[in-house]
């Protein structure tokens, strides 16, 4: 990865690097030094936002609990004004709702550019695809409440909707991440060899055949990377649910119906009149550090998977 | 049809493949691709209509230079949004710019990826490239409270928690175009005398910058569209002056858009849409950009 692995073996690199093995001419720079440290410093500063991730969510939190029973935070009861688990399982059914959108159609426009896109086609259909990214989400948010509930689910489909739900706010997440789950899995069928698929059209089988059972299951880990960290953009994503999912605490899976998930609520708390240190704020951070805690884990499995793909080829 | 030409076409359609390229099903799935990758399309195509029509009243001078108005909603303007937008956007840059550039250097030219810590930073990194940005919105307001600030939804608050927000996408971005340029730039340059921080700020950087300012200004397209990290430092959706300075309370777009959407006065959400256009355009215009500077700048080595 680094160009001073297969460069650190020869002299001229000795000044810049503690330790090398040749020291040709190697003066000591106190100014090249001070420059590699403060260079250092600005790279652990990534590492320090994470602590102080941990350590701003941590603190509120501690005073959290001081104040409201574990037992009324892991709470499934709606009534209870602190219980985390309704903002879970509506978290849950935004997310699964984007995933059945995303998945199917992220991997197709993936497979498509990957394996039958020529060079030149790919290089201005990329774009096309991440020109999604781009979309600010509180306008896909304001998209979600205008068009998709009145219009698509009421009018057109004729569903029994209220003017906030679930389906339509998934349904516009699933439309945002599909350029998260498009490019990494692209990235993980470009990296199949080439000589898989050369010897699946050897045995007779047409592209379609190739596609669906040589190069998809050969980048299995990289796709369920792309999949993972589509899950985690959909999990964290604040503005679409806070505008379109509602913002009643609600146990029930039925995607027709409002409910309020983990960032909606952290959104609209931060929104009211919450002073600094009231129970009511540090629950933000409750939340907050719940939301972190699970997409932490979701990311993590996410590096693992794409580092397994990079080793496999 | 004699059996000769039958067995003639039966071998070039072997040979070719063709026909089992085009038999139902291959086609079908075929469409099905075309139809994913279009489909984000459509929705992009459906969305930019809906509201441009929606919006397409209140595209005069009163939009883009008046401040908000509950008493007059057909003259409603998103002044102050527009102007806090600019400016989170010019200290987002100030602060998040040189701080990725020297992370991103230090990764490739400087740091032993052997070493566990430079391993740490390298996970740490993707990882904080997918924490969700109302997180950053949590870190920032405790930077705030750390440095003993406590005026709420002001320029600096906001500008620490977009630049936190895209500072992993500064380094992702930059190490790439560091690590494009090619390794015989460095030896020619090492190979005269110069350190190794004389070669990457004379040699490396230099052959660098078109790719990291494409990063840098996609980086901050993502920043200028959000809403949620602003949101839970507190800035409001109405203020009816332009900001000031660093300790200014300000307001951004996308808070005044989230504001107003949540209006059912009809008059509140045509300039919501008309507003969303104007987002749209500013993202729009830096993206293309950003396609610009890499089409006319980059080179191929």
């Amino acid at each position: 990865m680094s160009h001073n692995n297969n460069a650190g073996a020869g002299p001229s690199l000795g000044a810049g690097l503690p330790g090398a093995p040749i020291s040709l001419g190697r003066k000591p720079r106190p100014v090249e030094s001070a420059i590699k440290a403060a260079l250092f410093v600005s790279a652990m500063l990534s590492v320090a936002i994470t602590i102080g991730i941990l350590v701003a969510l941590v603190e509120p939190v501690i005073h959290f609990f001081a104040e409201v029973p574990v037992g009324d935070f892991f709470s499934f009861d709606e009534g209870t004004r602190y219980a985390v688990f309704p903002l879970i399982t509506a978290t849950m059914v935004t997310t699964v709702i984007a995933l059945v959108v995303a998945v199917p159609l992220g991997l197709g426009a993936a497979m498509y550019l990957s394996e039958y896109a020529s060079r030149r086609a790919r290089k201005y259909l990329k774009p096309t695809v991440e020109l999604l990214a781009g979309v600010p989400s509180v306008v896909y948010g304001f998209f979600a409440v205008m068009f998709v509930t009145p219009t698509l689910l009421q009018d057109v489909l004729g569903l029994g909707v209220g003017f906030t739900n679930a389906l339509a706010a998934g349904l516009v997440l699933g439309v945002m991440i599909i350029p998260t789950i498009a490019s990494l899995a692209e990235d993980a069928f470009s990296a199949v060899p080439q000589s898989l698929r050369q010897g699946s059209f050897a045995m007779g089988a047409n592209r379609m055949q190739t596609t669906l059972r040589v190069v998809l299951p050969a980048a299995l880990s990289g796709v369920a990377a792309a999949i993972v960290l589509g899950l985690s953009r959909a999990v964290g994503e604040t503005m679409i649910v806070t505008l379109a999912a509602g913002s009643q605490r609600n146990l029930s899976l039925n995607p027709l119906e409002g409910m309020q998930t983990m960032t909606g609520f952290m959104a609209t708390t931060a929104g009211g009149e919450n002073p600094v240190g009231s129970t009511s704020y540090n629950t933000l951070f409750a939340v907050g550090l719940t939301l972190f805690a699970i997409t932490f884990v979701i990311n993590m499995i996410s590096i693992a998977l794409v580092r397994r793909y990079r080793q496999a080829y | 049809m004699s059996v000769a030409t039958t067995t003639a076409r039966d071998t070039v359609r072997i040979a070719t493949g063709k026909s089992r390229e085009r038999s139902t099903g291959s086609l079908v799935f075929l469409g099905l691709l075309w139809f994913s990758l279009f489909f984000g399309v459509m929705v992009l195509v459906v969305l930019i209509a809906d509201t441009a029509i929606a919006g397409a009243g209140r595209f005069d001078p009163a939009l883009v230079t008046r401040y908000d108005s509950t008493l007059f909603p057909e003259r409603t303007g998103f002044r102050a949004g527009i102007l806090g937008s600019l400016w989170l956007m010019l200290f987002t840059a100030l602060m998040a710019v040189p701080l990725g550039i020297a992370a991103a250097v230090y990764l490739e030219e400087f740091a032993d990826s052997r070493r566990w810590y430079n391993r740490i930073i390298e996970v740490n990194l993707q990882n904080l490239a997918a924490v969700p940005s109302i997180v950053y919105g949590l870190l920032a307001v405790a930077v705030m409270a750390l440095i003993g600030i406590e005026r709420k939804g002001i320029v600096l608050g906001g500008a620490i928690a977009l630049a936190l927000l895209i500072l992993p996408v500064i380094i992702i971005t930059t190490r790439e175009a560091v690590r494009a340029v090619p390794e015989e730039i460095r030896q020619g340059s090492l190979a005269l005398g110069a350190t190794t921080w004389q070669t990457t700020w004379r040699q490396v950087l230099p052959s660098a910058v078109p790719g990291i300012a494409t990063g840098t200004i996609l980086g901050l397209s993502r920043a200028i569209g959000e809403a949620a990290p602003l949101l839970m430092l507190g800035l409001a959706s109405s203020v009816r002056f332009d900001p000031e300075g660093l300790m200014s309370p300000i307001t951004a777009l996308p808070i005044q858009i989230y504001g107003l959407s949540s209006n059912s006065q009809e008059a509140f959400q045509d300039a919501a849409s008309a507003a969303i256009i104007v987002l749209l355009v500013m993202i729009l215009g830096m993206n293309a950009l950003a396609i610009f500077i890499r089409n006319k700048f980059q080179r191929s080595w």
